[in-house]
């Protein structure tokens, strides 16, 4: 069995949308973060020692009956309103058959016709400063099954392994499915769109405090629906549905490839099949997965061990009074409120700084101060170990309070930028804080006024050009006495400082 | 004081109470008595899957034990009680009657069995009963059927065969069971012993392995209806785990079992549930029941609910859809049997659920997966599934009706007494033609009773009447039938089951 997965014929993305229009729709599974699961009493915790987390109702024990985990419900109703959806009055879970040895009972306990919400959108920002409406077909509660570990066999897969093993500590954990209606219009924007809505939606179930978002553990994961229309058509084409792509650059990256691969396969005049496909994170392509045909038949009923949900209009109202401002609105505010251009404003985004500046401003510092020093040197360092700032911040103990620390540094007087640039460094590197490192280094502007005015009398004295030419009131040509007096101090001096005492010796202040 | 006679299994569970009470007896002593009793009459009985003799004369002496410190204690304890083999038992094997579940040991109790435990009640074994309670004579067990103690020829009843039999032949005086439609009520009819449907959420579900989720109850099976009142209140009440349990006290059923007053009571005859098809003998002890209740006060009053002719077809949609998904769990992964299948090395986990469940189930098992199965496919759901549902809200709605004018309705239990062994077991259809007049209460989750009636004339055994109540009502099912159990008992001079044969204990 060969590891490498060979790619299908693709055209360019520009070829293909000259020909198509891709229609796109996106199913994303999000984990809440409850302390307990859907249907028992069992705790969430990631990682946690396999099987250690289980009971009856979660093994599928025979006799176990379930019991709906009402936090559950509340924050299925709270995404439901953040994304503008109905709220049920009455729905009902239901089965979904099938057999597979992750899933303990054999049926998924799900949501068929009777979603908890419906109807909805979400409007999404993309870089040109459009705005794309994503409507919402439905977000409706389930359960997550167990994890299938294969051991043996080179892949990892199923296929070539040895055995497997099964950890049922996922079984049961709360799931929303958030799906879209069919994303049409976007055009050469497909591949954008979708990866600017799902970093929408993870802002959003962010801001409503529900899930942890972590693409990289499986607490959002995303399929993506794809199918190409002929230009001028309004026949929707067979869609594939590719599996698990979990992060947003790989939404992006999925989309794209599959526009190329549908179109390669319309042109030749072949027929898209319509199947599940698998997203290679490492060589950017997708491979066919099982064909999905009518032979797939769930059999969903009515779950008749659980009771109707049936949220009152005041909960629904209730749980309403209690949603965050939407992160997009929160951006436009905090935006105005720290001064920041559009650039900057989506680089600090784009970084995940938003949180972390909100807190250090909060904590004293100024905004753009805030902004640059969790954007410089952190952020390099950050990226160089592949981490995000807040994750690598958090790891090497570096607070917003560290950030206020050196600020005060700089307007005291104490250091001038550079020198406040190498202190930062020193406390990235765990000397300690800005303070204790500046005592460490021994950084200090030159405080000795005798100095600085024997300084400036030396440079003057070497400059009577300059002096001459501010005497007479050319005061901005004091900039190049300010770099002598500074480069005769070996930066020691604080330049502020500087300026002042040579205009106070050439009797223009 | 109860006089203890010699053989203390004779007595009803409220007496057995009364004489524990009292000190006339152990809870040791009386638990060994049935023990004893089920050494000598279950080889030919055959009504228990597991006896557990260890830990129910462990429980004995420990709430002998806590009676001699004068602990505060539930009126019932110490009176030992079997339990049906579709209830989770920790650490007692619990196998359904289905090779499936062969050797599983549950780490867990349900709800019903913590509630016996806590007060304090012996648990003498699991009781047998038709493959995960799919029939009506304890046929379909995979470890060979019940036989009927008032002969050992016949079916017992099903799928609660076993429950009615320990009772019957005073290898318990108590036992739990459980109805889907009628597997309560039908064997308590055919041995002459007294069993309770209770109200759909009446009884918590947890760790009842379930057959169909929306119509399985567990309920009481005993010899007198005071003692299924006591059981009731045992078992009965609200279970945050089974979450359509009912939020509400038990109702008032031992009150209205000693008070066993039916002046005022108006008793709706059936019309859809009486003469044709049901056997002369069964429906002449059903008219003469009824009378005897006139003369104790109550009213007669027909009542017609023609909905209930599309309930056996209707069941037979929704028992099997439940059933295949509810079955669909026994797949070899994580207990009970595993097998792979036969000439394939490497087998996949598909391979071995396929094995397993071929050779774990058996075929009335395998026939209502195929039905549900094909019930609930794309394309059949609607005109199956679905159209049943239509029927179920007709049927309830029937019974709305029918409980404007009438308190309790009567019928008899089961259209005929009990038939031979093997009669029926090749034909499904008239296996389930049985339960017609059991089913409707099943599915619109309302309550209902059997109690004795008498012995046909044409073959000597035992009859049986029902009463139905509506939903949450189940004291007036008590109030009828211990009224009609004093008259009975008082024109026969003592219960019927005196009349039924002695089992001479094996080579006595």
């Amino acid at each position: 069995m060969t590891t490498t997965h060979v790619g299908e014929p693709v055209l360019s993305f520009e070829e293909a949308l000259a020909a198509y229009d891709p229609v796109m729709g996106l199913e994303v599974h999000v984990e809440l973060n409850t302390a307990t699961k859907m249907f028992c009493g069992c705790a969430t915790t990631f990682g946690a020692e396999p099987n250690s987390q289980v009971c009856p109702v979660c093994l599928g024990l025979p006799g176990a009956l379930p019991v709906v985990n009402e936090k559950g419900v509340e924050s299925a109703i709270r995404i439901g309103l953040a994304l503008n959806c109905e709220i049920a009055s009455w729905c009902r879970f239901a089965r979904k058959n099938y057999f597979y040895p992750d899933m303990p009972k054999n049926f998924q306990t799900s949501q068929y016709d009777e979603p908890i919400s419906f109807d909805g959108h979400l409007d999404v920002e993309l870089s040109d400063g459009s705005t794309y409406r994503v409507e919402i077909e439905r977000a409706h509660m389930e359960e997550d099954t167990g994890k299938s570990l294969h051991v043996g066999g080179s892949t990892g897969r199923i296929h070539g392994a040895d055995h497997s093993l099964v950890d049922y500590n996922r079984a049961g954990i709360p799931l929303i499915e958030i799906v879209t209606k069919p994303m049409l219009g976007a055009g050469e924007q497909a591949p954008e769109v979708a990866r600017a809505y799902v970093s929408a939606l993870r802002d959003l179930l962010k801001a409503l405090g529900v899930s942890d978002v972590r693409m990289e553990q499986g607490s959002m994961r995303c399929d993506v629906n794809l199918s190409l229309m002929p230009k001028g058509s309004t026949t929707l084409g067979t869609r594939s549905e590719t599996k698990n792509v979990n992060s947003l650059r790989s939404v992006e990256r999925a989309v794209r490839y599959e526009v190329g691969r549908h179109a390669a396969v319309l042109a030749s005049g072949r027929r898209v099949v319509q199947e599940t496909r698998h997203w290679h994170e490492d060589t950017g392509i997708t491979t066919s997965g099982r064909e999905k045909s009518d032979a797939e038949d769930y059999r969903y009923f009515p779950e008749p061990d659980l009771v109707p949900v049936a949220p009152s209009r005041e909960t629904v109202e209730a749980l309403r009074a209690t949603l965050p401002e939407n992160p997009a609105t929160r951006r436009k505010r905090l935006q105005s409120d720290w001064g920041y251009s559009d650039l900057e404003m989506r680089d600090v985004v784009n970084a995940g700084l938003v949180e972390l500046i909100e807190e250090t401003v909060a904590a004293g510092a100024t905004p753009a101060g805030a902004r640059k020093w969790w954007s410089g040197e952190v952020a390099r360092r950050a990226n160089t170990e592949a981490q995000d700032v807040v994750t690598y911040a958090a790891s090497l103990g570096v607070t917003p309070a560290h950030v206020v620390e050196l600020e005060e540094l700089v307007t005291s007087g104490r250091l001038n930028d550079s020198m406040a640039r190498q202190v930062w460094e020193g406390v990235l590197d765990g000397e300690g804080s800005p303070t204790a490192v500046a005592d460490a280094r021994g950084l200090q502007l030159v405080r000795d006024d005798g100095a600085l005015e024997a300084a400036v009398d030396e440079v003057i004295a070497a400059n009577p050009d300059v002096a001459q030419k501010i005497r007479d009131g050319k005061v901005q040509a004091v900039g190049a006495l300010i770099g002598q007096v500074m480069k005769a101090t070996k930066g020691q001096a604080d330049a502020g400082q500087a300026r002042t005492v040579i205009l106070e010796r050439l009797g223009v202040s | 004081m109860t006089a203890v006679p010699t053989d203390p299994t004779r007595l009803t569970a409220a007496e057995m109470a009364d004489a524990l009470a009292t000190g006339a007896i152990s809870s040791a002593e009386l638990t060994q008595a049935h023990l004893d009793r089920t050494a000598a009459v279950d080889d030919a009985v055959h009504a228990y899957l597991h006896v557990d003799a260890d830990g129910a004369i462990a429980a004995a002496r420990a709430v002998d034990a806590r009676r001699a410190a004068r602990e505060p204690l539930h009126p019932l304890a110490g009176v030992p009680v079997a339990v049906k083999d579709v209830m989770a038992t920790k650490g007692l094997p619990t196998t359904c009657g289905s090779r499936i579940l062969e050797g599983w040991v549950p780490p867990y109790d349900a709800t019903l069995v913590t509630r016996l435990r806590e007060a304090g009640m012996p648990i003498l074994g699991k009781t047998n009963m038709d493959e995960f309670a799919m029939g009506s004579s304890t046929e379909h067990s995979a470890y060979g059927p019940t036989h009927n103690p008032w002969d050992l020829d016949r079916i017992p009843g099903g799928s609660g065969g076993g429950s009615s039999s320990v009772v019957a032949s005073y290898q318990a005086p108590l036992a739990i069971g459980t109805d889907t439609g009628g597997s309560i009520r039908q064997p308590a009819a055919v041995t002459g012993t007294v069993g309770v449907k209770p109200t759909y959420g009446g009884v918590s579900r947890y760790g009842l392995v379930a057959l169909a989720s929306s119509l399985d109850q567990a309920g009481p099976c005993t010899r007198t209806v005071l003692d299924a009142a006591l059981l009731h209140d045992v078992i009965g009440g609200h279970d945050p785990m089974d979450s359509t349990s009912i939020d509400a006290p038990v109702p008032p059923v031992v009150e209205a079992a000693r008070r066993a007053d039916v002046s005022g009571l108006r008793i709706g005859i059936v019309r859809e549930l009486t003469g044709e098809g049901f056997q002369p003998g069964v429906q002449q002890r059903f008219d003469e029941a009824v009378a005897l209740l006139v003369e104790r006060g109550a009213r007669v009053v027909e009542v017609s609910c023609p909905s209930f002719a599309y309930a056996l077809a209707a069941y037979y949609l929704i028992l099997p859809s439940e059933a295949s998904s509810n079955l669909a769990k026994f797949d070899a992964m994580r207990y009970g049997l595993r097998v792979g299948p036969p000439e394939v090395a490497h087998p996949s986990a598909e391979q071995v659920m396929a094995a397993t469940r071929d050779a774990g189930f058996g075929p009335e098992v395998k026939r209502r997966i195929i039905l549900g199965t094909y019930a609930l496919s794309s394309g059949y759901y609607d005109a199956y599934y679905g159209t049943a549902q239509k029927v179920r809200r007709l049927i309830a709605d029937d019974f709305a009706r029918a409980f404007e004018t009438a308190d309790v309705l009567a019928s008899p239990t089961a259209p005929t007494t009990a038939f031979r062994l093997g009669d029926k077991l090749d034909d499904p259809m008239a296996m389930y033609l049985n339960d017609i007049a059991t089913i409707p209460a099943n599915l619109a989750g309302v309550p209902g009773i059997s109690v004795p009636s008498g012995l046909a004339p044409e073959d000597g055994l035992p009859t049986g009447i029902q009463f139905l109540a509506p939903a949450t009502e189940d004291e007036r099912l008590y109030a009828a039938g211990a009224a009609l159990e004093a008259a009975l008992t008082d024109r026969w001079g003592g219960p019927l089951l005196a009349s039924a044969p002695d089992l001479a204990p094996q080579g006595a």
